[in-house]
């Protein structure tokens, strides 16, 4: 054999390319990007067994109640007026037009006036309100969901209407003062019961 | 015409499958539960998924049916928990992430659509007790 004049022959590695292609779709395909999205809560602090509480007394008008039965049937009793049973969709218009009470009406809540951060100055809100949300033990979790979307969708819509009307922009597009300014004028006061135990689990 | 030289392209793959890899996140949880997220309009992106654990709610699967029945069950990485649980699990989760994040950690319940308020109501009991109340309700964009 003659020194140093073997040739290794090259691996052929024009395949490696189409290889890692199938690696790499394997990857696609198992993965997730699961960009986990949902309706974001704060819970009330535990009840403190150790105090017997009363429960806070509310005027009628500043309260409004929505209650849900085992058969999913939905009920709102707005301020003064009747309860009455209403569709999901028309709970979102009900709960603005009570947080807003635009033409002061005696039924709605009252409206008082408050010192708000820049820009708003002296306003009148309703900041007595409270949305009260009851459910039973047996009442769907999709019925839940979709209610407590459009109570929080009402908030979330005044508070964009206002944005808008102030700064030009959606409450999105605010700064953090401006979102703090208006998350006090129009303060989120959803309140949930304790469920009922009508329809047993 | 000159061959184009393709010799890098294996290469240039590989980086972009380290890549996927990297951003992209296993299922690490199987689903012991059939779940089937509702859907709305209010929904905000979670902004940083270390801060979060899941509590997942719905009916077992068919494999685990002869063993857990059909009624609503709580499952926690892998495995299937009683309410009473849900605390030491909050206080475990709690203990991962450090001093700085605590105050921020958030509870990701990812209920299925026909499950009954009872055990919902139950499980968000438990986390007020155990002082988790961020809470998220895992929902998808109508």
């Amino acid at each position: 054999m003659a020194k140093g004049k073997k040739k290794v022959p090259g691996i052929n590695a024009s395949s490696t390319a189409d290889i890692s292609f199938i690696l790499l779709i394997f990857f696609l395909v198992t993965t997730s990007m699961n960009s986990d999205a949902g309706l974001h809560v704060r819970l009330p602090n535990p009840p403190d067994e150790n105090i017997e509480q009363d429960p806070p007394k509310v005027k009628q008008r500043n309260t409004m109640v929505v209650t849900v039965n085992m058969y999913n049937q939905v009920l709102a009793k707005v301020g003064n007026s009747e309860s009455k049973e209403v569709q999901i969709s028309e709970l979102r218009q009900l709960a603005k037009d009570f947080i807003e009470n635009r033409d002061n009406d005696a039924k709605l809540p009252e409206l008082h006036a408050v010192e708000l951060p820049a820009p708003f100055g002296v306003q009148n809100i309703t900041k007595n309100h409270v949305i009260s949300f009851v459910t039973d033990r047996a009442t769907n979790y999709d019925v839940y969901f979709q209610i407590e979307n459009e109570l929080y969708g009402a908030y979330n819509e005044l508070r964009d209407e206002l944005a808008r009307k102030t700064f030009g922009y959606g409450y999105k597009q605010c700064n953090e003062d401006q979102q703090l300014a208006i998350r006090q004028y129009y303060k989120c006061m959803i309140s949930e019961a304790e469920p009922k135990n009508y329809g047993n689990q | 015409m000159p061959e184009l030289n393709t010799s890098s392209l294996p290469d240039l793959i590989f980086s972009i499958l380290f890549f996927f890899m990297i951003v992209t996140s296993m299922r690490e949880e199987t689903l012991k539960v059939e779940f089937k997220a509702p859907s709305g309009t209010e929904i905000e992106k979670l902004e940083r998924k270390s801060l979060a654990s899941n509590i997942y709610i719905g009916k077992p699967t068919r494999e685990f049916r002869a063993k857990f029945g059909t009624a609503s069950c709580i499952q926690v990485n892998d495995k299937f928990i009683d309410v009473s649980y849900i605390g030491q699990f909050v206080q475990d989760e709690r203990g991962n992430l450090s001093e700085r994040d605590k105050p921020f950690m958030k509870v990701v319940l990812k209920s299925d659509v026909n499950t009954k308020m009872g055990i919902i109501t139950d499980v968000k009991m438990e986390l007020r007790k155990a002082y988790a109340l961020s809470i998220v309700y895992q929902a998808t964009q109508r």
